[in-house]
């Protein structure tokens, strides 16, 4: 059986215009890779989590699957058909079958229009025959709100009922993938923890499958089948989540997962082998683009680029000094 | 000399709304000793920025402090002038806030902007540039000089987070308010700003005053803590006894929600049932009761503080009869 979705080497380019002062010297634009190459796939019914800093392209990687930026390389198949690949898509489809949450929950919802209207849109989009006070009520229950919540408008909300709407408007079509970018960031602990609990239960019972997107790795620990780890738009590190947090071997996962720690006041804070901010993607570094930052680098790691190691299914790195291969280890330069 | 830079006692501060009078603080109990870090924790809508807003003076129109005082270095900034505030503000007390996106202004180079900020100070533009040079540096921000002449937009969110944090120190303030400073920033940078701001706190010597609702922040940087629910101090001490032997049953339900605390991979995460009282009707008794899963008949009349130890005190009946929480090992 294929999977819901699979990813085959993708690339969105933007144009970056230059400086002006490049522009006069005839230098012109240069296209920067948001997304340089990435592959994957989400099986039905699984949690797949994207991770990284701002700016490792994971949004863009998100924006490419709904078709609100261009591919400009490799392929994007949902159940078994191509749906955008360079220069083309073909969304039509698919639109019903994928839905997309997005981070702000109250910004993401229309100020002027009720949660009844807002929950009815998809349908009259879609053209979907369906009695759709009943199928509001439905929705609105199915989020652990009561039906009563049709009435309000987005500001009478609070942050977690906003999402709770967010969730219910992403399934109203019933779909079989839904993105769902930062669906946590900015809640309370307590009211993170329901969002999530919520949306396993759902999945469990509608069979949804989830590409989420965050930066909070406790997160991805808990819910999450399978994860990858975008740095400068590759994916640097991709598997079974519980692997990966075991034992990473890219560098980067291992800084991140570090970086993650766990809140004691005794936690050791120096661990952290990871250096400086994120490069711009108009200067990437040559070989391995993590090199920079990174407190094993070998002389091998400036030059080349890392081949991707370990294509088992069950993990696959970038990396030329893997962590957890004692031989290879060397000692971090003081940073 | 007093010892706490800050003192707050009995800080009550209301609001009037359409709907009633709306008991925002009621009977806050704080102190920040010299020099030293203390960190505010709770969810949304504890209280957390309407007691900064206090402190610096920034409570909007239809709020009433209703009683209490708010002492820095033993003078009551309740009572003073609106000329002797500002003598403290920017001066020998300033704030970083959470988003270093705007905090910045766009249309003006960072080094305006950081020579601005001294206009207190007589010395030439010339020396306050070099000054602003200086703390560009302890913020490890590379070549300052030249990096003076750019705008907000050409430097990295962390950055900017880094540069708020040269501005609030060039001051030299006995207290610094960080108001979710890491809030916007990835867990990556928020270590490296967290690790700057214990250094630097260290080398200015001045206190902290650190609001989060991230744990693992307040565990690194804070030398003591105070929880706040629904407007209240539950619970407050130094940050071991916090994170290892919390007396108050919000904070031990909030330390087990922390999905970094949970060893084991779970699908399940656990959460605090219930939400936040409406804090313009508010229930009798002790706050938390109508969440709290060890509540029981005494509740009904408020607990107050309960002393623990020496430095910790918690607002619970059975603070003292509560067993160790426990961690979740794997």
């Amino acid at each position: 059986m294929s999977a819901l979705l699979e990813i085959d080497d993708l690339i969105v380019r933007f144009r970056h215009p230059g400086s002006m002062l490049d522009r006069l010297r005839g230098r012109g634009r240069q296209d920067i890779e948001a997304v340089a190459g990435v592959s994957l796939r989400v099986e039905q019914g699984s949690t797949y989590a994207l991770v990284g800093e701002s700016g490792s392209g994971k949004s863009t990687l998100a924006r490419a699957i709904v078709g609100l930026v261009a591919v400009a390389g490799g392929s994007i198949r949902f159940e078994g058909r191509t749906i955008a690949s360079a220069g083309q898509s073909d969304l039509r489809a698919v639109r019903r079958d994928i839905a997309i949450m997005f981070q702000d929950p109250i910004g993401s919802l229309s100020p002027r229009r009720s949660v009844r209207s807002i929950l009815s849109e998809p349908f009259k989009v879609h053209g979907v025959d369906a009695d759709l006070s009943q199928e509001v009520a439905r929705l609105l229950t199915q989020v652990g709100l009561s039906p009563d919540f049709a009435d309000r408008f987005p500001h009478q909300l609070s942050g977690g009922q906003a999402r709770r709407v967010g969730v219910a408007r992403a399934l109203a079509l019933r779909p079989k993938l839904v993105i769902a970018d930062e669906p946590t960031a900015g809640l309370d602990v307590s009211v993170q923890g329901e969002l999530l609990n919520l949306m396993n239960d759902l999945q469990a019972k509608l069979g949804v499958a989830f590409l989420m997107i965050t930066h909070n790795l406790h997160v991805v620990r808990h819910v999450a089948d399978r994860m990858g780890v975008m740095y400068l738009g590759r994916l640097v590190e991709e598997g079974a989540t519980g692997p990966i947090f075991e034992q990473p071997r890219h560098r980067y996962t291992q800084a991140l997962l570090a970086a993650n720690s766990e809140p004691d006041p005794d936690a050791d804070v120096q661990r952290l082998p990871i250096r400086g901010e994120v490069p711009s993607l108009i200067a990437r570094p040559s070989g391995c683009e993590f090199h920079p930052r990174c407190g094993f680098a070998l002389d091998i790691c400036k030059t080349k680029l890392p081949e991707l190691t370990g294509a088992d299914g069950i993990r696959a790195f970038r990396c030329h000094n893997p962590a957890g291969v004692k031989t290879a280890e060397t000692v971090p330069e003081p940073a | 000399m007093a010892d706490d830079i800050l003192d707050i006692s009995g800080l009550s501060v209301d609001f009037r709304t359409p709907g009633g009078t709306l008991h925002a603080l009621r009977d806050v109990n704080l102190s920040v000793k010299r020099g030293s870090v203390l960190g505010i924790v709770g969810e949304s809508g504890c209280g957390k920025s309407t007691l900064i807003n206090t402190v610096i003076g920034l409570l909007p129109s239809n709020a009433r402090v209703a009683g209490g005082e708010v002492r820095f270095d033993g003078r009551d900034m309740l009572k003073m002038t609106p000329g002797q505030l500002q003598d403290l503000r920017g001066q020998r007390m300033t704030a970083v806030f959470q988003d270093p996106m705007t905090a910045l202004n766009p249309v003006l180079t960072i080094g305006q902007q950081m020579v601005a900020i001294q206009y207190r100070s007589g010395a030439s533009t010339r020396e306050k540039r070099r000054r602003a040079a200086e703390y560009l540096a302890k913020v490890r921000i590379p070549d300052p000089e030249p990096r003076l002449g750019q705008y907000p937009h050409q430097f990295s969110g962390g950055m900017r987070q880094r540069i708020c944090i040269a501005m609030a120190l060039l001051a030299e303030p006995d207290l610094m308010i960080a108001d979710e400073p890491t809030t916007a920033l990835d867990a990556t940078l928020e270590l490296e700003v967290i690790a700057l701001l214990k250094d630097l706190q260290r080398e200015v010597g001045c206190a902290v005053l650190f609001i989060s609702h991230h744990l693992g922040a307040i565990a690194q940087l804070c030398d003591d803590v105070a929880i706040m629910y629904a407007g209240e101090v539950v619970e407050r001490g130094t940050v071991r006894e916090i994170f290892h032997d919390a007396r108050h049953p919000y904070t031990r339900a909030l330390l087990t929600c922390d999905p970094g605390r949970i060893r084991e991979a779970t699908r399940r995460l656990p959460t605090i049932p219930g939400s936040i009282p409406d804090l313009r009707r508010l229930p009798e008794g002790c706050i938390f009761r109508p969440r709290c899963p060890e509540r029981f008949e005494r509740c009904a009349e408020h607990p107050g503080d309960r002393r623990i130890t020496e430095t910790q005190f918690a607002a619970c009946h059975k603070a003292l009869d509560l067993a160790p929480l426990e961690r979740i090992e794997a």
